[in-house]
C-alpha cells in the first residue's frame, strides 16, 4: 500500500455510493489517488466505472435520475457543494469511451477549451493546438487538414482528437474512459507511450477493459464488479499473483468478464 | 425427394402475404403519389385561370413594376403589383424582426433550459397557440392593437403595417418555435456533454456548440416562417388597413398580395382580365412561396448530410 499521510491526494472519495431513480450502479466506494500516479480501473460492463467517472467532474448534474452519496474530495476540497463546478470541470480532462468530435473543425476543437480560459491571441493557441494534437499522436495526420470538420475524421483519429482536446484543458487529473476501443492497437501503444510521460505533468485515472493495459501502465490498479471495488492494490502485486479475492484472479486470468 | 419438389411448387406459388404486399404497395404509393398530383393539378388551375391575362393585357413591366393597382378603372384599368409586394414584403420583414428573436429565445429555453415537466407542458403550450386560426388572429389587430397604436403613437389610424407586422410575427413565433426546437433537439447530447466536460458553461454550451451545430435547422426555421409570412392572408386582410400604398412608414397602411385576390375574387366575373389578373397575382404568390419553401427544405436537408 502507498503511504498516505505526508501528501494530499489529488482525489480522495469516501464511501461513495451512486443511484440511478432506483437502481444502484456503485456503492459503498472508498479510495485515494495520489498526485502524478497512473491509476486504473479495471472490471467488467455494468461494474460501475463510468458512472464514479461522471461525478468526479460533477457530470452528474447533467442526468436529473443521477444521484450520489459520500464524499469526493479534490485536491482536499468538497466537490459537493461547489458554487462553480465548471472550475471543477475545467481542472479535470475527461476522454469518453466513444469519440465525440464536436461539430466544428480539428482545430477549434482543440482551441475550444483554451478560449473558454480566455486564451484569444492566435499565435498562442498555434502552439497549443500543435502540442496537444502532436501529444495525442495525431498531429501527422490532420496538420494539413486543420479547418476541416472535426466530425469528418475517422473513429480512431477522433477519438485522438478527444485526447488533444482534453490535454488543452492542461488538466491536473486527466480521466481516460476506455479510450483504446476505438483505435487500433499500433495508435493504442503510442498513445499509452504519451501517458507515460504525462504522468510527470498530471494524474491519470484509466479506466480500460483491457486487463494488459492497466498491467503495462497502471501504479495502482482497482477491480470493480458489479458496482462494488472489490479489491485494489499496487498493480504488480495484483498481477504477481498476490490479489486476495478469488474474483479477481479469476477476472485478471481471463477465466469471466 | 418430394419434399424437394414440394418445396419448389410453393416457392413458384404467390401465397396469401404476397398479394397482401403488392396490394400495400399499391395504396402507399397511391397515396404518395396523390399528393404531388394535387399539388401538380392546383398549380396548372391557377396557371390555366391566370392565361388568358397572360396572353392578351400582360405587360410584365408594368405587372412587376407599376404601383397601380387599379383594375376596375372605367378608361384604364392598371394591373400593377408592385404596391401589393411592398406592402406583403414590409409586412412580412416586421413580422420576422418581431418572431425571429421571440422564438429563437423560446426554442433555447424549452430545448436547453427547461426541464422535464416545465419542458412537456410549454411544448403543449406553444402547439396551442400554433393552432388559433389566423381570423381571430386578424380580430385581435381590429379590436386590440388597432386602438393601442392609436394611443400609444398618437397616429390616425391604428390599421398598418406595424399592426399587421406584430400580428403576423406573433402568429409565425409558435411554428417557428416549434421547428427550431425541434432543431436543437437533433444536436446529439454527446456534443453538450463533451462541451460541458471542458468546464463549458451552459451558455458557453449553447452559443459554442448546439447552435453552430443546429444552424441550418434553424434557418429552415425561419424561413418557414417567412413562407408563412407571404402566404397569410385573413388577419394581413384585417390588420393592414388594406390600402393600396408603397409604405413611408410603418405607421402606412398597405395591402397584401394575399389579401388582395381574397377580398376582389368574389366581386369579379368570371373570365374577366380583373378575375385572370387575380389569378397571375395567384401564380406569382405560388412561385414565391415554392422558391422559399424549397430553399427551407434544401437547407434542412443540409443538416442531415453533416
Amino acid at each position: 500500500m502507498v503511504t498516505t499521510t505526508e501528501i494530499t491526494p489529488k482525489l480522495q472519495v469516501k464511501d461513495l455510493t451512486i443511484r440511478y431513480g432506483s437502481h444502484t450502479a456503485l456503492s459503498g466506494v472508498s479510495l485515494e489517488v495520489m498526485p502524478n500516479e497512473i491509476f486504473s480501473i479495471i472490471g467488467p460492463a455494468n461494474a460501475g466505472k463510468t458512472s464514479f467517472l461522471k461525478v468526479l467532474n460533477r457530470m452528474d448534474t447533467f442526468n436529473s435520475e443521477m444521484k450520489y452519496d459520500g464524499k469526493i474530495f479534490f485536491n482536499g476540497l468538497d466537490t459537493r457543494h461547489l458554487r462553480n463546478h465548471y472550475a471543477l470541470r475545467r481542472r479535470i480532462g475527461v476522454v469518453f469511451p466513444l469519440p465525440v468530435g464536436l461539430p466544428m473543425t480539428v482545430y477549434e476543437n482543440v482551441a475550444l477549451s483554451p478560449r473558454l480560459r480566455g486564451i484569444n491571441n492566435k499565435a498562442e493557441l498555434d502552439v497549443i493546438v500543435e502540442r496537444c494534437l502532436q501529444r495525442a499522436a495525431l498531429w501527422d495526420e490532420v496538420k494539413d487538414r486543420l479547418d476541416s470538420l472535426g466530425s469528418l475524421l475517422s473513429g480512431g483519429q477522433q477519438q485522438r482528437l478527444t485526447i488533444a482536446r482534453a490535454l488543452s484543458q492542461e488538466p491536473e487529473l486527466l480521466v481516460l474512459d476506455e479510450f483504446s476501443i476505438a483505435v487500433d492497437p499500433v495508435t493504442t501503444m503510442r498513445i499509452e507511450e504519451v501517458l507515460k510521460e504525462l504522468k510527470e505533468e498530471m494524474t491519470i485515472i484509466l479506466v480500460t477493459n483491457l486487463v494488459q493495459q492497466a498491467r503495462r501502465l497502471a501504479d495502482r490498479t482497482a477491480f470493480f464488479l458489479n458496482g462494488e471495488c472489490v479489491e485494489m492494490g499496487i498493480t504488480e502485486a495484483l498481477f504477481s499473483g498476490e490479489a486476495k479475492d478469488q474474483r479477481t484472479i479469476d477476472y485478471i486470468e481471463g477465466r469471466f468478464g | 425427394m418430394t419434399t424437394q419438389s414440394n418445396q419448389l411448387a410453393s416457392f413458384d406459388q404467390r401465397d396469401k402475404e404476397w398479394y397482401i404486399d403488392k396490394a400495400i404497395q399499391i395504396i402507399v404509393f397511391m397515396s404518395g403519389i396523390s399528393a404531388i398530383l394535387f399539388v401538380v393539378g392546383i398549380f396548372a388551375f391557377v396557371t390555366m385561370e391566370g392565361f388568358g391575362f397572360l396572353l392578351k393585357d400582360f405587360s410584365i413591366s408594368e405587372f412587376l413594376l407599376s404601383p397601380w393597382w387599379e383594375p376596375t378603372d372605367e378608361d384604364e384599368p392598371t394591373y400593377g403589383i408592385l404596391a401589393l409586394v411592398a406592402g406583403t414584403a414590409s409586412v412580412t420583414g416586421l413580422a420576422m424582426l418581431v418572431a425571429v428573436p421571440f422564438s429563437l429565445g423560446a426554442a433555447i429555453y424549452i430545448g436547453e433550459f427547461a426541464s422535464g415537466k416545465k419542458r412537456e407542458y410549454l411544448k403543449i403550450l406553444i402547439e396551442l397557440l400554433a393552432a388559433i386560426p389566423s381570423v381571430v388572429w386578424g380580430f385581435i389587430g381590429l379590436t386590440i392593437m388597432n386602438p393601442l397604436i392609436i394611443a400609444v403613437f398618437d397616429v390616425p389610424v391604428g390599421l398598418n403595417v406595424l399592426n399587421a407586422g406584430i400580428i403576423l410575427g406573433l402568429m409565425a413565433a409558435p411554428i417557428m418555435t416549434s421547428i427550431a426546437e425541434d432543431a436543437l433537439k437533433a444536436v446529439p447530447d454527446r456534443y453538450r456533454e463533451a462541451a460541458e466536460a471542458l468546464g463549458a458553461t451552459r451558455w458557453q454550451v449553447i452559443y459554442k456548440t448546439v447552435l453552430p451545430a443546429a444552424k441550418n435547422g434553424l434557418l429552415g426555421a425561419v424561413l418557414l416562417g417567412v413562407g408563412r409570412g407571404f402566404g397569410e392572408t385573413m388577419a394581413v386582410l384585417m390588420a393592414t388597413g388594406h390600402a393600396i400604398n408603397i409604405p413611408g412608414s410603418v405607421f402606412d397602411p398597405v395591402r397584401a398580395l394575399t389579401a388582395t385576390i381574397a377580398a376582389e375574387l368574389g366581386e369579379t366575373a368570371v373570365g374577366s382580365t380583373h378575375y385572370e389578373a387575380l389569378f397571375t397575382i395567384g401564380i406569382f404568390l405560388f412561385l414565391i412561396t415554392f422558391i422559399i419553401n424549397l430553399t427551407a427544405d434544401l437547407i434542412v436537408r443540409g443538416i442531415r448530410k453533416q
